[in-house]
């Protein structure tokens, strides 16, 4: 598991950083999310000791990070780059080794990757000549072929096409699956949704909300409600102290106000007819990021 | 070294990890920074440029270097001198009119005439100046003991001053302006993020500086061959046995000067983010290997000058080595410049290796070196 806490971090006298703390746990991937400036890349980059924080720790499995644990990280910066002129196979070899790998297993890696990501026919191709969704999958292959003990991914699927999405996806979650923790920054919020077991939210510099997904769409639920009852709920707009947000026949969401005021309505249901669902809705991604950053 | 299993990555196996020393992950850099150079057309053709440049300087040094050539004369009379002298064409005429006549068409270099009332017998007759090579051929020559070593023809003085400056000016601005080039690269492509996520800047730094001036000093080492191959080829072994040492001490210089140079151009590259702007940041530092060029170029004549020359550090791979081969210098001068230039070339890299390490995240505008030395991080 990787542990930040309480980071702090200024350039000048512009306070970027308040007391940033959140987990990332093995195994499972953490979707970071917050708007441009929230300070997303900085915290990346404190993470990976491109960049030192002004206080705060950062540890992996207890123990404080040292130079040679980050070497073993898997970095995706969110401006991409790889040497324009050199050939994509060598250059993953290139980095792999400087990420501390033998030149074997530099080799079987890089083939092994290209090999997942379709790429194997580019491999001895300059990467300056590849489209630019295979050079989004070749900033990918960078970021694993020295097989990391942490992703850290800044905007991994910006630029991507639907199909490479899939493809990088199922290969991110082979590694969480091996146990390595796998943070990754966007701003779409539906891709984040969609993908992540766990999720930071940061807005200004501090952390708004964190913690595993589905546990946070509950505490964020409030005292809305959706329902499909077996008849017209149309009764429920005369209901007091009810307001209706959406409703369309059987199928209803409503504020309740309160928990209490939510089981009267239930009660009233019950007494007019059959109830087929009845729950808390929980909020999309979007509308917690809306309630969580003012 | 420790095989990785290639797949699947794991968390509890740390033993799997090996490690990268300083020195491997520089020597990573180096190779990367050589290979690529190898493969471009800039670097192919800047080697023959090079080649061709010391093979035109040894031609060069051949002729001006007071080979004599054949001097043509037209000789009235039995006269002996002109029978043992070397390097005369000689043409037999019947009388002083005559001979005078051949001078004046340009016929013949020289005439000459038994002269009685001449202490040497002879008398020598030239159209516009004194043909010295001749004077000097006929004269009797006292022996000659020097206090003061050779001196050298002003020719091969020029050849190997200018000689010693393009090679230097050269290596410096080409492979000075090729690590520029290089760390802008890394930046404006943003590379550099993930280079220094693995390595510090300073591995980076040592890295590329030392895989350039591997190759620029090879380039210099087989330059130098080249030169000396072709002298003793030519049969200018005088020549050779005079440049020997220069050319050594050059060597011994260049390495130390090219790093210090080179390391200066790194950090001048740091401050900028995208290959237009590496011209406006790399100025300063071309023109402190353009101004030993032209002052050798001017002054090789004047002492002083290549003493100044000498003790800077900019200057001394150029200046030293020429003083050596004029034999000005003392034999503890190459040193204590060496020391000096030694001194020089690890404060620069202290503090290029700041700016560079400072700079390399910051994109944008130019970013002036007061302020890369004071802060770091991005904005």
């Amino acid at each position: 598991m990787l542990e930040i806490t309480k980071i702090n971090r200024s350039f000048g006298a512009r306070q970027v950083l308040t007391d940033v703390s959140f987990d990332v746990p093995g195994g499972r991937i953490t979707g970071f999310v917050g708007r441009n400036g929230a300070g997303k890349t900085t915290t990346m980059r404190i993470v990976l000791g491109v960049l030192t924080a002004d206080s705060g720790e950062v540890r992996l499995d207890g123990a404080l990070l040292t130079p040679a644990d980050r070497r073993r990280f898997g970095y995706m910066p969110e401006e991409r780059g790889l040497y324009p002129k050199m050939p994509v196979a060598e250059q993953l070899v290139y980095l792999a080794r400087l990420h501390g790998l033998s030149q074997r297993a530099a080799r079987h890696n890089t083939s092994d990757l290209l090999a997942k990501l379709e790429l194997s026919d580019r491999a001895g191709d300059k990467v300056e000549t590849l489209s630019l969704g295979n050079q989004q999958r070749a900033q990918i292959a960078a970021a694993l072929v020295h097989d990391p003990q942490a992703l850290i991914l800044d905007e991994p699927f910006s630029g991507l096409d639907p199909l490479a999405v899939d493809v990088v996806l199922a290969v991110l979650r082979e590694r969480a699956a091996a146990g390595v923790p796998v943070l990754f920054s966007s701003h779409q919020l539906d891709i984040v949704e969609q993908l992540c077991d766990d999720l930071v939210i940061i807005a200004g510099g501090t952390i708004r909300a964190a913690g595993p997904r589905d546990e946070l769409r509950d505490r964020y639920a409030g005292t809305t409600y959706q329902a499909t009852f077996g008849t017209d709920a149309g009764w429920l707009r005369d209901q007091p102290g009810i307001t209706v947000r959406d409703f369309d026949g059987p199928n209803v969401i409503f504020d309740a106000g309160s928990p209490e005021a939510a089981q009267s309505v239930l009660a009233a249901a019950v007494a007019r007819g059959p109830v087929l669902s009845f729950s808390p809705r929980r909020p999309r991604l979007a509308e917690i990021f809306k309630e969580v950053i003012q | 070294m420790t095989t990785t299993p290639a797949t699947t990555p794991s968390l509890t196996a740390p033993a799997a990890t090996p490690g990268l020393s300083f020195g491997q992950a520089v020597r990573l850099i180096a190779e990367r920074e050589i290979l690529t150079r190898l493969r471009s057309r800039a670097f192919q053709v800047s080697t023959g440029i090079m080649l061709l440049a010391a093979l035109a300087g040894v031609i060069a040094a051949g002729t001006l270097g007071g080979r004599t050539s054949t001097t043509s004369v037209a000789v009235v009379g039995d006269v002996a001198a002109v029978q043992q002298a070397s390097g005369l064409a000689v043409r037999h005429v019947g009388s002083v009119a005559e001979a005078t006549a051949l001078v004046r068409a340009g016929t013949v270099d020289a005439a000459v005439v038994a002269d009685r009332s001449s202490p040497a017998g002879i008398r020598i007759i030239a159209d516009e100046s004194s043909p010295d090579a001749l004077v000097a051929a006929l004269s009797v020559k006292p022996q000659v003991t020097l206090l003061d070593p050779p001196t050298i023809p002003p020719g091969l003085r020029y050849a190997a001053a200018f000689g010693f400056a393009l090679i230097f000016l050269m290596s410096s601005a080409t492979f000075g302006g090729t690590i520029a080039q290089s760390v802008v690269e890394e930046k404006q492509t943003r590379i550099v993020e993930i280079l220094i996520s693995a390595i510090s800047t300073r591995t980076l730094l040592t890295g590329k500086i030392l895989g350039n001036s591997l190759l620029a000093f090879a380039q210099v080492v087989v330059t130098g061959a080249f030169a000396v191959i072709g002298l003793s080829v030519t049969g200018e072994s005088a020549t050779l046995s005079l440049l020997g040492a220069p050319i050594a001490w050059f060597v011994i210089f260049f390495v130390i000067g090219f790093v210090l140079l080179a390391s200066m151009f790194a950090a001048a590259a740091s401050l900028v983010s995208r290959q237009e702007d590496i011209q406006a940041t790399v100025t300063p530092v071309t023109m402190l290997v353009m101004i030993p060029y032209f002052l050798v170029i001017f002054f090789h004549d004047n002492s002083l000058v290549l003493t100044i020359m000498s003790y800077v550090p900019f200057s001394a791979a150029v200046g030293m080595p020429l003083r050596i081969f004029l034999s000005e210098a003392a034999w503890w001068e190459p040193l204590l410049s060496l020391l000096i230039l030694l001194a020089g070339t690890v404060g620069v890299i202290v503090a290029a290796a700041k700016i560079y390490g400072n700079a390399l995240l910051r994109t944008g505008a130019k970013i002036s070196v007061r302020e890369a030395l004071r802060s770091s991080g991005v904005d």
